[in-house]
């Protein structure tokens, strides 16, 4: 196991090195300068500037004086926001982005887990069909839509929570269920498909007719078999809450991670695009990861299989 | 299956319903988002990105320092630059170009005196190129700035000094009319040595790491969520001051902005005029007018575009008034010159009441000018492959699509719309990749100058490589000429021949839309229209 969790880190670096290479050389190809007020800038001052930044040396240059902060842990300082820490920014905008997120994943992991286990016992009646229909909007309607109707509706017309911005617990509720919505519908699908299939296994039968009773069977020997693909689909899942986030933070006016990187892509703040791009790869990098060792602590047979084959 | 088919039915109808009635909107009883008179609620759409007298130049940054500093000056609600840290109007030599302005006893918000000397340091920091500032370039007008700037001179060559703690003395390198608008922009704000120092890089971007010697001060500020200003004990004219607290809050989305302003939870905002409708004829409704004139550049280094007819053609062949009214629907007004309708001309008059512009529209006249051009080019048909190029902002691509429209009708000219991001659209313009480009300018100042040489023959910003030897000389003259009634007559002469010769096809003076609750008191606007003025602002709500 930990010889398989090494492999994977240094893989890992590998892949990040190249994102990060990618990156450098995709964002200064972007047309423009980081400059601000370049349109006012009369040029000679413009190459002033530029040369003040080390922006008009060789491209290959910046690059090794990127790398070269970066083995210093050394993020730089943005451009757009001059002189802020990007390492500073990423941690204010991350807990924002955060929490909404989180909140999100687990909002949508019980409800969703309970409509599962719900429609897979009670299969064809209203419940199963409530979910499957709850599942079917929650995939087709996008994150954004939902956020507009909330905000609308609960924020505007109903005045039970504040349409948008930021500062109180009461803030982040609207955020979170839009970003659930997804999850919800997906995890429910997954739980009940697998459910039913683990439900009509032998041992289940088996378990019953020993003398367990049905809450006992379903939770110790339904529940935990039939969770395993479904963690499979939690990392597909955070990936979407994490991209998805990018416009439900915009509606409700959330200070985190979404509006930092689309604004230093179109400001060409080439530090802060480079600082959220392997700040994102490696969030995603490290959640398949643990999803994949979780993976392997929840069913025996992965981690024999793993041992097998090195 | 049957039962299922029905749920799904029910959940759409349901959906249709919700988005149905989301399109109308429900008035709340009004109040005051703060909850009483004292707090004034609004809204910004970006985070400010640097609060450094220097280095500052985006708007959310100078709404903040014009409520948070003062410079020498302030102008009022007319436009007119008004004693502010300097006690009076300043002593201008008779040459015109040397000032000297008295302080007045004025404090920062610590306590400490506003001194002559906090102008100096700021100035000249702003000026050093270390300081990166991508504004120095407005200190020009003073004598040495430039040589400074660019290194070939030392500070204390630069003509700004201290006569005293308060007394500042300004020299000039031209005389230039338009120095005393200069003194009110954020850019002319004084600094304090000690606290630049104390902070070092950290200076200005955090609310503690500033010191303010205007109305309000900066109490808090959270990044990407919200600022808090409060009344500053220490500003000299507080007794004017009627607001405890200003809360800005940051928020990018417009329809998330309608949602809080409908809520009352905000008592102002700016909206776009996809939201224009909603409060179409409401007292609500407020026009904020730029200083900021839009228009379109036609590549004149094509043969096509050097023709003057073929240039006159497609200025007759766009009918800006609609433009204005049906795609734009912000009120900005329909443009037939340079100038924007608030310019300044002499002390009395705006440049428009002196020099009123004709809006053009007259198919068959385009008609005409355009087959005549083509005759010229020796053409039976327009060039193959011609492009519009502006940015990729919503409104933007509405436009571009119906000057498009407006030439194939009148004309029977076809260009491609291409619509690019901001940074991309300077790029194009600068290598002159275009055949007519979508392009704007916000005045600095409010004196005509600060369009006027914009078309200079081989500016940077005159994209479409017009050159008239005419205009360059007058332009270039206005800028050294002391006597201002003479200078005024030039420039409106040089805007007349930008307009003959077809250098460029005026579109309209921009403005933008604003909501505000109907309590909301005493608000104004600087003449270039970026900038609110809260020093005044009052809440008069009654239950």
């Amino acid at each position: 196991m930990t010889f398989y969790i090494l492999r994977r880190l240094i893989l890992m670096m590998v892949t990040l090195l190249l994102i990060i290479t990618a990156t450098f050389f995709l964002v200064h190809s972007l047309p423009g300068t980081p400059l601000k007020n370049e349109e006012k800038l009369p040029p000679e001052i413009r190459d002033q500037i530029l040369h003040e930044y080390g922006l008009d040396q060789p491209l290959y240059v910046q690059y090794f004086r990127f790398m070269g902060g970066l083995f210093k842990a050394d993020l730089g300082k943005s451009l757009m926001y001059d002189g802020r820490d990007i390492s500073q920014m990423l941690k204010e905008r991350f807990f924002a982005s955060a929490f909404i997120g989180f909140q999100g994943i687990l909002i949508g992991l019980i409800i969703g887990g309970g409509l599962g286990i719900l429609s897979a016992l009670y299969q064809g009646r209203w419940i199963d069909n409530f979910a499957t229909s709850t599942s079917v909007l929650g995939v087709s309607i996008p994150s954004f839509v939902l956020a507009g109707l909330l905000s609308f509706w609960v924020g505007v017309k109903w005045g039970i929570l504040p349409p948008a911005l930021w500062g109180s617990y009461a803030h982040t509720i609207m955020p979170s269920l839009s970003l659930s919505v997804a999850v919800i519908a997906q995890f429910s699908r997954y739980v009940r498909t697998e459910l039913v299939e683990v439900l009509n296994q032998d041992y289940i039968k088996t378990a019953r007719a020993k003398g367990l009773s049905k809450a006992a069977v379903i939770w110790r020997h339904g529940l935990r078999n039939a969770l395993i693909p479904a963690v499979t689909v939690l990392g597909p899942l955070t990936v979407n809450i994490l991209t998805g986030s990018l416009v439900v933070e915009k509606i409700f006016g959330v200070p985190g991670m979404g509006a930092l990187f689309v604004d230093s892509i179109i400001n060409n703040d080439y530090t802060a695009v480079l600082g959220t791009t392997i700040f994102y790869s490696l969030l995603i990098m490290i959640s398949v990861l643990l999803i994949d060792i979780l993976y392997g602590w929840i069913d025996p047979r992965i981690r024999v299989a793993g041992r097998r084959g090195e | 299956m049957n039962k299922k088919r029905l749920l799904s039915v029910l959940a759409f109808v349901l959906i249709c319903a919700l988005l149905l009635a989301s399109c109308g909107f429900e008035g709340n009883a009004i109040k005051p988002a703060g909850g009483d008179n004292r707090t004034f609620v609004l809204a910004e759409s970006a985070e400010p990105p640097n609060l450094d007298v220097s280095k500052s130049t985006d708007e959310v940054s100078s709404r903040i320092l014009n409520n948070t500093m003062e410079g020498l000056l302030r102008q009022d609600r007319n436009g007119r630059p008004q004693p502010a840290i300097a006690a009076q109007l300043p002593q201008v030599s008779k040459d015109k170009r040397t000032y000297t302005f008295t302080l007045r006893n004025a404090r920062w918000s610590d306590g400490k005196p506003v001194r002559a000397q906090d102008f100096v340091f700021s100035w000249l920091r702003t000026l050093n190129a270390k300081t990166k500032s991508e504004y120095a370039f407005i200190l020009f007008p003073i004598q040495n700035a430039e040589e400074y700037n660019a290194g070939k001179v030392s500070a204390s060559q630069v003509g700004v000094k201290a006569l005293d703690d308060s007394h500042l003395q300004v020299k000039l390198k031209f005389p230039t009319p338009y120095f005393m608008e200069l003194c009110s922009f954020t850019t002319f704000m004084p600094q304090r040595e000690d606290i630049v120092n104390q902070y070092g890089s950290e200076y200005a971007l955090e609310a503690n790491r500033l010191i303010f010697n205007g109305p309000f001060t900066l109490s808090n500020w959270e990044h990407e969520a919200s600022f808090t200003l409060k009344k500053n004990s220490f500003y000299w004219d507080q007794r004017k001051v009627r607001l405890d607290r200003v809360e800005g809050k940051i928020i990018k989305d417009v329809a998330s902005t309608v949602n809080l302003y409908s809520a009352n939870r905000l008592d102002f905002t700016e909206i776009n005029p996809e939201f224009a409708a909603i409060f179409e004829g409401k007292s609500d409704r407020t026009v904020i007018k730029e200083m900021a004139s839009w228009y379109i550049e036609m590549n004149q280094t094509k043969a096509f575009f050097k023709n003057l007819n073929i240039r006159k053609s497609i200025n007759y062949g766009i009918d800006k008034r609609s433009l204005t009214k049906r795609v734009l629907k912000n009120d900005s007004v329909p443009a037939g010159g340079l100038m924007p309708t608030h310019m300044k001309g002499d002390e009395k008059h705006k440049f428009r009441e002196l020099s009123p512009d004709t809006v053009l529209y007259d198919p068959a006249k385009a008609k005409q000018l355009y087959a005549a051009g083509l005759k010229e080019l020796g053409l039976k048909r327009q060039p193959d492959r011609l492009e519009i190029v502006g940015d990729d902002a919503d409104s933007s691509k509405k436009q571009m699509e119906y000057i498009k429209e407006q030439l194939r009708k009148n004309l029977g000219l076809q260009v491609e719309v291409t619509a690019i991001p901001f940074k991309q659209r300077l790029q194009r313009g600068k290598r002159q990749q275009f055949d007519l480009l979508i392009s704007g300018w916000n005045a600095d100042y409010n004196d005509p100058m600060t369009f006027s040489d914009l078309f200079l023959s081989g500016g940077s910003y005159n994209r479409g490589k017009w050159s008239n030897p005419t205009y360059d000389q007058l332009v270039r003259k206005s800028m050294t000429n002391p006597n201002d009634q003479e200078r005024l007559a030039d420039l409106m002469k040089a805007e007349k021949i930008l307009i003959q010769d077809a250098a460029i096809v005026p579109l309209y003076y921009r403005s933008r839309l604003g909501i505000k609750k109907p309590f909301v008191k005493g608000i104004y606007w600087i003449s270039t229209g970026s900038s609110y003025v809260l020093k005044e602002t009052y809440l008069d709500w009654k239950k």
